[in-house]
């Protein structure tokens, strides 16, 4: 296989709108819309981080919106999904509550974790996300396990890891994949590599930068691709899909090359934990998929300049009144400290 | 008489490590984030600046890996410095210290040194929640064949730092974050061996042994000081080193004010504090004159919610409160 990322590395190309090929546009028109209200949230959330009303700790994915909105279109409240510390777009992606996810930044009763885990962990089991864990790495084995329940279910569901570059360089990655491979299981690795785990380049942490040679490795299909693509994304996966639903399917990696546009952590974007970051985010805003995918639908007819400003300020009054919600909504009370930790 | 220098825990930490570096070629750090303030706050900056990125070295994200290569490196000579910037990502290393570096010694037969130092780094509060606020002391105590250290103190977060450096089994370094803060006039660094560390007497006392180690050192001082404004005065033990335990100093506090309370930062459940009770009980000449109680973490998960994150932490009023009670008042 190729051992380099080659262009997709490369802030300057990949600039161009998507191309649909064979796929039909309209469902892209939801994807859009999905996408475009993860952006919305996400700067809203930054800046109440930024003014101190929010105090977890959050890492946001602006900018990779369309891997984990192309994946999601793939996905059923019945697969179960497992995230990690940057996992806002994966959970709203998945159809995750705007208004549980704001109180759980906020620390309220009404958040998806009613206060007890904040920005870092994230739930939504109705709709198949069964958990975000900022340890890096950790949940991956969980969703092989989830992987091992659908196969013994016979339903034709899937388990789902989503996780960045860094991951790979864990040991429970490893053991993961040959896992899921040796017992060809379904479950669907995502990778999104954005090519930075906090501070330091992949260039520094692994001798490639293409984190699908492990897939290689451990005989997985597999795919990489422009992760700021959401066809492309969506495209990779559709006979891996196909397969699961049929009850044949083993597992998948996909690796989305994308970028954060945020530090590590946090609101600023001009520094990772505190070192300062490259000055090339602005080449790499040119490979925004949000922009990427309106210009495509408008070229293709199916959403016209209106009806994306229609949709963009109909995202705007949804994510200002669920923050104003939020806002409104009771602390827990001091005993759920207890109360939570064992069963019934 | 040598000058001293007004220094932060934080910074005392970076001078332990740059004494080290400077005198010690054999020394080396590597850990995930060193060359981020983000990770390690003030206690590492520039070193990689000043002696060199093949000394302190920034890796991948890989724990068990990181911490392994420790081992390795300190059987073949090196005194290796391996830093996780969280307690709870050292989780993921628990069979390299515990099953591994803890026990090649005496597996061996008594001759092999894994001189290792294991830093971890206590960071909770924050509203960072259940898997980045994991002290555990108690647990890594319990290994025999891990030493564990916790600096309460900035002269205790350079010395315990050069002392675990030199010394010829691993040890668990365990600084805390809201520690970082304090500050001390500090003489120039020297070498420090493990040997002289032993609990500490922060502050003399007749009516009550307050007991801690780390942070809760601290609010056990200024538990202390709100205390003497109500007339009761506390002797307050810093235990310095957790494993091998050296109780003899709590014993002798013990004994002279008939009241020991235990406060430890962690949760109460086969903790240290229990330890150190137990070790009250135990003693015929103490179990009968001694009240004890602890004051701990909840047995739960730490929350992010601000008001639950308060419920959770204790603080050196609640301190002032068990204490009170203990005495009567
Ligand atoms: C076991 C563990 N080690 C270290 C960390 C600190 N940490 C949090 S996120 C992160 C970087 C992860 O990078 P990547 O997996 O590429 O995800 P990204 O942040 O790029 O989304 C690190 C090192 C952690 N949370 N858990
Ligand atoms: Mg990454």
């Amino acid at each position: 296989m190729n051992q380099s990322l080659t262009s997709l590395a490369d802030a300057k190309a990949h600039h161009e709108p998507i191309a649909f090929g064979h796929a039909d546009p309209v469902p892209f028109v939801q994807a859009l819309h999905s996408m475009v209200r993860i952006r919305r949230a996400e700067e809203c959330i930054a800046e109440n981080v930024a003014t101190g009303v929010i105090k977890c700790p959050c890492h946001l994915a602006i900018g990779q919106e369309a891997a984990a909105v192309g994946v999601a279109m793939h996905l059923r409240s019945t697969d179960r999904a497992f995230g990690a510390h940057r996992s806002h777009a994966h959970f709203l992606a998945m159809g995750g509550s705007l208004d549980g996810l704001f109180a759980e930044v906020l620390g309220r009763d009404t958040g998806v974790s009613r206060g007890m885990g904040g920005s870092m962990h994230l739930a939504a089991k109705e709709v198949g996300f069964y958990g975000s864990v900022p340890i890096v790495g950790a949940s991956i084995p969980i969703a092989v396990g989830a992987g091992l329940a659908a196969q013994m279910d016979k339903k034709g569901d899937v388990g789902v890891s989503f996780f960045g570059d860094g991951a790979a360089e864990e040991g429970s990655f490893h053991e993961s994949m040959n896992l899921a491979s040796v017992m060809n299981l379904p479950v669907l690795f995502v990778c999104e590599n954005n090519m930075f785990a906090s501070h330091l380049h992949i260039s520094l942490r692994q001798p490639k930068n293409v984190v699908a040679r492990y897939a290689v490795a451990h005989a997985m299909a597999h795919a990489t691709v422009d992760g700021n693509d959401i066809v492309a994304v969506w495209s990779a996966l559709k006979d891996a899909a196909a397969a699961w639903r049929a009850g044949t399917g083993g597992p998948f990696f996909l690796e989305a090359v994308t970028y954060r546009w945020l530090g590590h952590v946090g609101h600023r974007d001009d520094q990772d934990v505190g070192v300062a970051r490259k000055d090339d985010l602005s080449d790499w805003k040119g490979r925004d998929p949000v922009r990427r995918l309106a210009e495509s639908l408008a070229t293709v007819g199916a959403l016209s300049p209106k009806e994306l400003a229609a949709m963009e300020s109909a995202i705007s009054d949804e994510v200002a009144t669920a923050w104003a919600k939020a806002l409104t909504q009771p602390f827990p009370d001091p005993s759920a400290l207890l109360s939570r930790v064992w069963a019934k | 008489m040598t000058a001293t220098v007004k220094t932060s825990y934080g910074v005392a930490i970076r001078d332990g490590f740059a004494h080290l570096l400077a005198k010690h070629p054999k020394a080396f750090v590597m850990g995930q984030g060193l060359w981020s303030p983000w990770y390690v706050g003030n206690s590492m900056t520039n070193l990689e600046i000043e002696f060199g990125k093949e000394r302190v070295i920034d890796v991948p994200v890989s724990e068990v890996a990181t911490t392994g290569a420790g081992i390795g490196a300190a059987l073949s000579g090196y005194r290796p410095i391996v830093v996780h910037p969280r307690v709870d990502f050292m989780m993921l290393a628990v069979d390299q210290i515990v099953t591994q570096a803890a026990k090649w010694r005496s597996m061996f037969g008594g001759d092999m040194s894994v001189p290792l130092v294991i830093r971890g780094i206590i960071n909770r509060g924050g509203e960072q929640g259940a898997q980045h606020s994991q002290s555990l002391q108690s647990w890594f105590a319990h290994i025999p064949g891990l030493h564990v250290l916790m600096p309460a103190t900035p002269r205790d977060a350079r010395d315990m730092l050069i002392a675990a450096t030199l010394c010829d089994d691993p040890v668990l370094y365990m600084d805390d974050r809201w520690c970082y803060e304090l500050e001390e006039e500090l003489p120039p660094a020297e070498d420090v061996s493990i040997n002289d560390i032993a609990p500490l007497r922060r502050r003399t006392g007749k009516d009550i042994t307050l007991v801690g180690c780390g942070y809760t050192t601290k609010l056990n001082l200024e538990a202390a000081e709100l205390l003497a404004a109500q007339g009761i005065e506390a002797d307050v033990i810093d235990l310095r080193l957790l494993n091998p335990l050296k109780p003899a100093l709590v014993h002798e506090s013990a004994a002279k004010t008939g009241r020991m309370l235990v406060v430890d930062g962690d949760w109460r459940s086969c903790g240290l504090a229990a330890e150190i009770i137990a070790g009250v009980a135990e003693r015929p000449e103490l179990r009968a004159v001694v009240h004890c109680a602890r004051i701990t973490h909840p047995d739960a998960p730490a929350p992010t919610s601000k008001p639950l994150e308060q419920a959770f932490y204790f603080t050196a009023a609640d301190i002032v409160r068990e204490a009170r009670t203990l005495c009567g008042r």
